[in-house]
């Protein structure tokens, strides 16, 4: 016998008493009634709090917004679908060598992006209660690899896309695509079980909140 | 050791591996009890983690709907187990993942290492996970002469240490940061000799220890904490970043995950991704969870390996009262609030899952009869602490009771000299079935009075109740007993008993 089947054989007969299947009990909040400011003073609140770095900007800023948190960054990654307003305000030099664009079809090898400074990607949706922002893939957001590599993750969260739950901020993405949800910097409380921000993954992470 | 019960069909087939106490609870957390600075480091991060777990609790208003909810998703996953695992294969299998199956851990054991061979490389970058503990993977694959490295900084000091993980969360919790610089001075090549036990610069030397490995691995074996029935989605929830570098760079992603992780739809993510960050590492959230569902072309590993383990599991199944220990998602705020835990310790449990749930989980998956495992049911005060804590709601005061009996019914009739709890059994069962005999027996309790002597203390008790005493006094009895002190105020000439006497010298010492 296969070990798919006798295994599957050991849980049916695991279960010869036929035990009930509960109804699930769904009293938890779904739904969260904030407005659009207190969603983003909740969110800047979290983020804070976990030691990512937050500006709340108008939409019209965000380039100039972009353009101070690059200015020491040597060389800096976006997805090749990331708004190219957004780098308006960034001086470009194609000759310089210091923007680089990735896409599924012209990726950068591990060992390109490990050379690179900064990353600066978009993002699906966030939430306000738990300052958590999550990226699907999608083409403003790019590859894993590019949001992970660099030390430094500029990342734009539009106010529209904050959802004030987690309930209502997974209704709104689709969870097939590869999404990684992020809140604030990589950290670990492994010792002594205190929390302490900046390991493996991006060690700074910069959110502007455009409204 | 494995045990099968011949002739029968099938069940129920336990678990092997790390699951197994190798000596008797009580011996090894009397050894680990001497160990002052174990007792200090535990007690600190355990205090810290209440705390923080109790705070960030406190702040969500529907925190019970949440545990119900997380409770009867857990039991219907239980209830609907060989449909769900059907539907999670066919759409793993249909996004370009492979299904391998493992009865137990030398199949898991011998999967991994073919695939590993297969894609010629001697080397694997690891995502912490506790049935690759189970399994004892990075053993097995060592002798096979592939070598696995752990990446997550806990798993690492272990590693580095050539020691044993002693808490499911956080494996080094029973190491101090200056004994962890001291690990990382000892056998960690180029740490730098000026390195501090400040926690940040720990990490930052963990970071520059493993950075070139992760850019440069082709395999990665990680386990899951959550599988989606109804899309064949995987999630991996960590802190660190090694387990994104683990999930995204390398070309070959091997999962290991027992059968028992499932959950039937999306929705409920929205249930388990509030409940584990909050009762674990007593966060809001933790700082990265990847969520993948096959092979996504462009984006991260292109071969995608997944192995259902039973091992023991369904052996656990089996077992109507214990079944929900398999409820489990692994946050450790159990062990966090177990005042025995906190004391001795997750090495005193000998099994990979240690604490309150280890000591109903090991049991379940081994048998009770596996080497000590009996002893571990008897490892808690029955306090409750950990049943309040948990997140999906295991009562696992309830379950330990439970097993306490499997274990005296599995040594019934074994023996054929009656022991000494079989006597004193007896004894009670013929006095307590009638009041006479209970009656006759308390004229015996001057007779403690007297064993007591002066100071009105009994310090030492004989034979196997001697462990009573051993920590603690028992107070002299009182000179009669209460039903004896009732029938002599109420012998008077009232029949309705008249008020309480005022004088009850009677119950004083």
């Amino acid at each position: 016998m296969s070990a798919r089947d006798e295994i599957l054989g050991r849980v049916r007969a695991a279960l010869k008493d036929s035990p009930q299947v509960p109804q699930v009990p769904r009293g938890y909040r779904a739904t969260s009634a904030l407005d659009e400011e207190a969603l983003i003073e909740l969110l800047v609140d979290r983020l804070v709090d976990y030691k990512a770095q937050v500006t709340v900007v108008d939409t019209a800023e965000v380039p100039t917004r972009i353009a101070a948190l690059l200015a020491g960054a040597q060389s800096y990654v976006v997805p090749a679908g990331l708004d190219t307003g957004w780098l308006a305000g960034v001086e470009y030099e194609p000759a310089d060598g210091r923007r680089h664009l990735d896409s599924a079809d012209t990726p950068l090898t591990v060992a390109e992006l490990d050379g690179i400074d900064a990353v600066v990607t978009g993002s699906a949706v966030a939430v306000a209660e738990t300052g958590t922002i999550i990226l699907d893939g999608s083409p403003s957001q790019g590859r894993r690899a590019i949001s992970l590599v660099p030390d430094h993750h500029i990342c734009v969260v539009k106010a529209t896309d904050i959802a004030g739950i987690l309930p209502e901020a997974l209704r709104r993405i689709d969870g097939t695509r590869p999404l990684t949800m992020i809140s604030g910097p990589s950290a670990t409380s492994d010792i002594e079980l205190e929390r302490v921000e900046g390991v493996h993954g991006p060690r700074k992470l910069d959110v502007i909140i455009a409204r | 050791m494995s045990q099968t019960f011949l002739g029968m069909p099938s069940l129920p087939v336990f678990g092997t591996g790390n699951l197994h106490a190798s000596e008797s609870f009580p011996k090894a957390a009397h050894r680990e009890l001497g160990n002052a600075q174990l007792r200090a480091n535990l007690g600190h991060a355990t205090h810290t983690i209440r705390d923080k777990r109790l705070q960030v609790v406190s702040e969500l208003p529907d925190w019970e709907q949440l545990r119900d909810a997380g409770s009867a998703i857990k039991e219907s996953v239980m209830a609907r187990l060989p449909e769900l695992l059907e539907q999670f294969e066919k759409n793993f299998t249909a996004r370009g993942g492979v299904i391998h199956w493992a009865r137990d851990a030398d199949e898991a054991n011998e999967i991994v290492a073919g695939l590993i061979r297969e894609t010629g490389e001697t080397e694997a970058v690891k995502v912490k996970s506790m049935a690759t503990q189970e399994i004892g993977l990075n053993e097995y694959l060592e002798e096979q002469g592939i070598t696995a490295l752990e990446t997550d900084l806990a798993e690492l000091i272990v590693q580095l240490d050539h020691d044993k993980p002693s808490h499911i969360l956080v494996p080094a919790i029973h190491k101090n940061r200056s004994q962890v610089r001291d690990i990382f001075l000892r056998e960690m090549p180029g740490a730098d000799p000026a390195l501090t036990d400040d926690p940040a610069k720990l990490a930052a030397a963990a970071r520059t220890h493993l950075r070139r490995k992760f850019l440069t691995a082709k395999v990665a074996v990680s386990g899951a904490n959550f599988a989606l029935a109804d899309s064949g989605t995987l999630a991996v929830v960590e802190s660190e970043g090694n387990g994104r570098m683990c999930l995204t760079l390398p070309e070959t992603l091997i999962t290991v995950m027992g059968i028992e992780k499932l959950l039937p739809t999306w929705q409920d993510l929205e249930v388990f991704m509030q409940l584990l960050p909050r009762s674990s590492t007593g966060e809001r959230m933790n700082p990265y969870t990847s969520l993948w569902t096959g092979v996504t072309e462009g984006d991260g590993p292109q071969n995608m390996h997944l192995v259902l383990l039973d091992n023991g599991r369904s052996a656990a199944l089996a077992d109507e009262m214990g079944r929900s220990a398999l409820h489990c998602i692994r946050c450790s705020a159990c062990m966090n609030v177990c005042p025995v835990y906190e004391r001795t310790g997750g090495h005193a449990y000998g099994s990979t899952y240690p604490g309150p749930i280890g000591a109903i989980l090991s049991p379940l998956m081994t048998g009770i009869q596996a080497e000590e495992n009996s002893s571990l049911p008897y490892a808690s005060s029955l306090c409750g602490a950990c049943y309040d804590a948990c997140p999906v709601k295991i009562n696992i005061p309830d379950i330990l009771v439970h097993l306490r009996g499997v274990d005296v019914d599995s040594k019934r009739g074994k023996k054929k000299i009656p022991t000494q709890m079989d006597a004193g059994m007896k004894a009670a069962s013929w006095a307590l079935s009638s009041g006479k005999r209970l009656g006759l027996l308390e004229k015996g309790l001057p007779l403690g009075r007297l064993a007591a002597g002066p100071d009105k203390k009994i310090t030492k008790l004989p034979g196997i109740a001697a462990g009573w005493t051993q920590s603690r006094d028992i107070p002299a009895p009182p000179p009669q007993s209460f039903r004896t002190w009732w029938a002599n105020e109420h012998r008077g000439p009232d029949p309705e008993g008249g008020p309480m006497p005022s004088h009850n010298k009677g119950d004083q010492q």
